[in-house]
């Protein structure tokens, strides 16, 4: 039991952080356009791609660095010539328009690198195992992740709070008139953080990839997932972010591990229920089995109950 | 101003012949449809077309009429066919005495009532909150389907077989026509009461709701309640289609109910046109098309589909049906002909352009995905080696040279565009 609850710790934690990454660009992009980025997922996905392809050719650790700001340069010409052009139809056509992007994106990747995954490993350099507990090991590539993410998290903390740009992007989030009166370029704001944005969810593809496997299906598996780590942590709110993104990791870690039905509960209680009845689908279930569809049952008691978020102060 | 008034003169004279014209005339075509293709092939792609008909204007009665944008509405869908899949097996086990042609309703009832279901909860606000609530609920159906495999039958999917039901009239629905001339009825049904829907005072304030929810509520019209009712009538739609699609392919999978379905369905719709009734009509036929006819001939049709979405989102953001539309008021004055000299300007180095690109496209296909030791492709039936530079370096061209030429002349074009629509309206040349 100790082995399980400390493993699933660790993985929720990696997972966490790894959504965080995401969720952290998403949020920024959204409190200041107001656009939720269908396309930010696709960007991760991007990233790892490119990071495979340079890992090809030079190995993993220059496309740690390279593949992010490729990947950030891409997001900032989306906002220049695709979200800019597209903001004078409001914000459905926004979001339409990054559906489309996500659509295309990952089109362009199965045309690109193929339909199946790719070879993209993890350097041999971490190649070993950390720790070893209970006769399971936690690998060295997962403590090179969780530092990464922690290292990113500590970053944009400070760089929100302590510096200069971090005063602009933070004024420039509630009073955007006011911050182009006093001489700052708000639309070079909007690029730069959709660019800064976009490299951090190529980041995450970077040191995802190997993990969770290199394949033009791996938006479409976080995306949602991100998305309701925004709303839940509160849109715009950059420790609500934090704090969803540890919840939903350690919720789809836990669930996996913990092999319970109602279909027990309810013996526990003294009820003998059919396990081949009509209605058997319901109460044999599994909470494991129902890892994938709780965050999303969470998004929509969130929107229902509070719309804010836990941490927000505005409604989606 | 004489100009306006004689139109208007026109359309009260509009006879009942000419009101239904527009109903009988496709109604014709239809019907003359399977002896006049008569193949197989083409009866399911026209089948294909017509429950994606059904599905899209269900779609548009919410997105363009409602002004809620769906991530989610293959619930629906998936719902009304996995009800009908089921209502199937029981009718020919001798459960319900249902001829075949009625079972959509059973898919209409299942939509209606999980419409209900989640609208009650989804409908308290439009924008971002419902897109984001249709996201979720449709991850959670999705990912649902995957685990109530006693319902749904897990990955696998459920099956049928129509032909077990007792037949309606002598017909036993085996062949490709048979199922045609009933999904063909279902369409006209469904559009039809779909329109007069869009004509009720409750379809009318849909649109008012959409446009200005705080002054519908100022006229005494709960938003919440309005957006409701769309919302579980469009469900009930899209049952019916998910129905049909179950009657005619017998199988409903979680595909079915997925995040592609979905998105496939904004698609249509918005290639079309969600500002116009016929729009998702339209996208609907056009997309269909589009499938079925490119995956022949092409690996990455679903590239090109995506390029025409991004490219309609951000230069036609109105559809085709918008592109359509825009130009009746100048065909009604008869400027058309003074446009059809700079539309073919721009046309041709468009067409180049795009040309360039579909066989660059293709070249870099085959480079990915073609068989290893082959090096000749077919582009345009034309039969190419893309191991050598020439072909490479004559679609960039085309791409380029054609790019650059249409951007320049177009504000050109545009400019006499906007000429003849102020002589339409005004009378006199700017």
């Amino acid at each position: 039991m100790a082995e399980l609850i400390i493993f699933s710790l660790l993985n929720g934690l990696v997972y966490g952080l790894l959504l965080f990454m995401l969720a952290s660009g998403l949020t920024l992009i959204f409190s200041m356009m107001g656009v939720l980025n269908f396309a930010h997922a696709s960007i991760y996905m991007l990233g790892a791609y490119i990071a495979y392809t340079i890992s090809q050719y030079v190995g993993f650790w220059p496309g740690l660095i390279i593949a992010p700001i490729v990947v950030g340069l891409f997001g900032a010409l989306v906002e220049r010539y695709g979200l800019r052009h597209v903001h004078k139809y409001g914000h459905v056509a926004e979001l339409i328009f990054t559906f489309g992007l996500a659509f295309l994106i990952e089109e362009f990747v199965q045309l690109i690198w193929g339909k199946q995954t790719v070879a993209y490993a993890q350097p041999e350099l971490l190649d070993f195992s950390l720790f070893e507990m209970y006769g399971s090991t936690f690998p060295a590539y997962r403590g090179f992740m969780l530092l990464v993410s922690v290292a990113i998290f500590v970053g944009l903390l400070v760089v929100l709070t302590r510096s200069r740009v971090g005063l602009i992007i933070n004024a420039a989030i509630t009073h955007p008139n006011m911050v182009a009166m006093l001489g700052h370029n708000v639309p070079l704001v909007f690029m730069g953080v959709f660019g800064v944005g976009s490299a951090l969810a190529g980041l995450a593809g970077v040191i995802a990839g190997p993990v969770l496997g290199t394949a033009p299906g791996m938006a479409v598996v976080l995306g949602p997932i991100v998305f309701v780590v925004i709303v839940v942590g509160g849109l715009g709110s950059l420790v609500g972010a934090f704090v969803a993104s540890i919840l939903i990791g350690m919720l789809q870690t836990f669930a996996v591990a913990v092999d319970y039905s109602f279909l027990q509960f309810f013996g526990h209680l003294g009820l003998d229920m059919d396990p081949d009845g009509a209605l058997s689908d319901l109460y044999t279930v599994t909470i494991a089995q129902l890892g994938p569809i709780m965050p999303y049952m969470l998004l929509v008691l969130i929107l229902i109950f509070r719309p804010t978020g836990l941490f927000g102060t505005r409604e989606v | 101003m004489s100009n306006m008034s004689e139109t208007a003169g026109v359309a009260r004279k509009a006879s009942f012949l000419s009101r239904y014209a527009i109903w009988l005339v496709p109604a014709i075509i239809v019907a003359i449809m399977p002896p006049v293709l008569d193949s197989n092939v083409a009866m399911a792609v026209l089948n294909q077309m017509g429950i994606a008909v059904i599905f899209t204007v269900a779609y548009n009665m919410m997105l363009g009429q409602g002004g809620m944008l769906s991530f989610g509405f293959a619930v629906y869908f998936g719902l009304g066919g996995y009800f009908a899949i089921h209502g199937v097996n029981i009718i020919s086990e001798g459960g319900w005495p249902i001829p075949l042609p009625f079972v959509p309703f059973l898919g209409g009832l299942a939509g209606l009532a999980f419409g209900a279901l989640f609208g009650s909860f989804s409908t308290n606000r439009a924008g971002t909150v419902f897109a984001m609530i249709s996201l979720g609920l449709g991850e959670m159906m999705a990912s649902s389907s995957l685990i109530f495999s006693k319902f749904s039958g897990g990955e696998e999917g459920i099956t049928t077989d129509r032909t077990e039901v007792p037949p309606f009239f002598g017909v036993e629905f085996t062949t490709e026509q048979e199922i045609y001339y009933l999904i063909a009825g279902w369409v006209f049904f469904a559009v039809f009461l779909m329109y007069r829907f869009s004509r009720t005072p409750i379809g009318r304030i849909a649109n008012a709701v959409r446009d200005n929810p705080e002054r519908a509520e100022f006229l005494g019209y709960s938003q919440k309640w309005v957006r409701f009712m769309s919302f579980s009538v469009a469900g009930c739609f899209a049952g019916v289609a998910g129905a049909l699609f179950a009657l005619n392919y017998e199988i409903v999978t979680e595909e079915t109910v997925g995040a592609l379905t979905s998105g496939v369905v904004l698609l249509q719709a918005y290639i079309g046109g969600i500002g116009f009734f016929a729009g998702p009509i339209v996208g609907a036929v056009i997309f269909t098309l589009l499938q079925t006819l490119m995956s022949n001939y092409t690996e990455i049709w679903a590239l090109y589909v995506g390029v025409v979405f991004v490219g309609t989102v951000m230069y036609a953001p109105a559809g085709l049906t918008g592109l359509i539309m825009m130009h009746i008021p100048v065909y009604r004055v008869g400027r058309m002909g003074k446009l059809t000299v700079p539309y073919a300007r721009i046309a041709l180095p468009a067409l180049i352009c795009a040309l360039g690109a579909i066989g660059f496209l293709e070249l870099w296909q085959h480079i990915s995905a073609g068989a290893t030791g082959e090096s000749e492709i077919h582009v345009f039936f034309m039969t190419l080696d893309y191991t050598s530079p020439i072909p490479w370096i004559v679609f960039i061209a085309m791409f380029l040279g054609g790019l650059w030429d249409a951007r320049r002349v177009a504000p050109a074009v545009a400019d006499t565009y906007g000429n003849a629509l102020h002589y339409a309206f005004t009378g006199e040349d700017q």
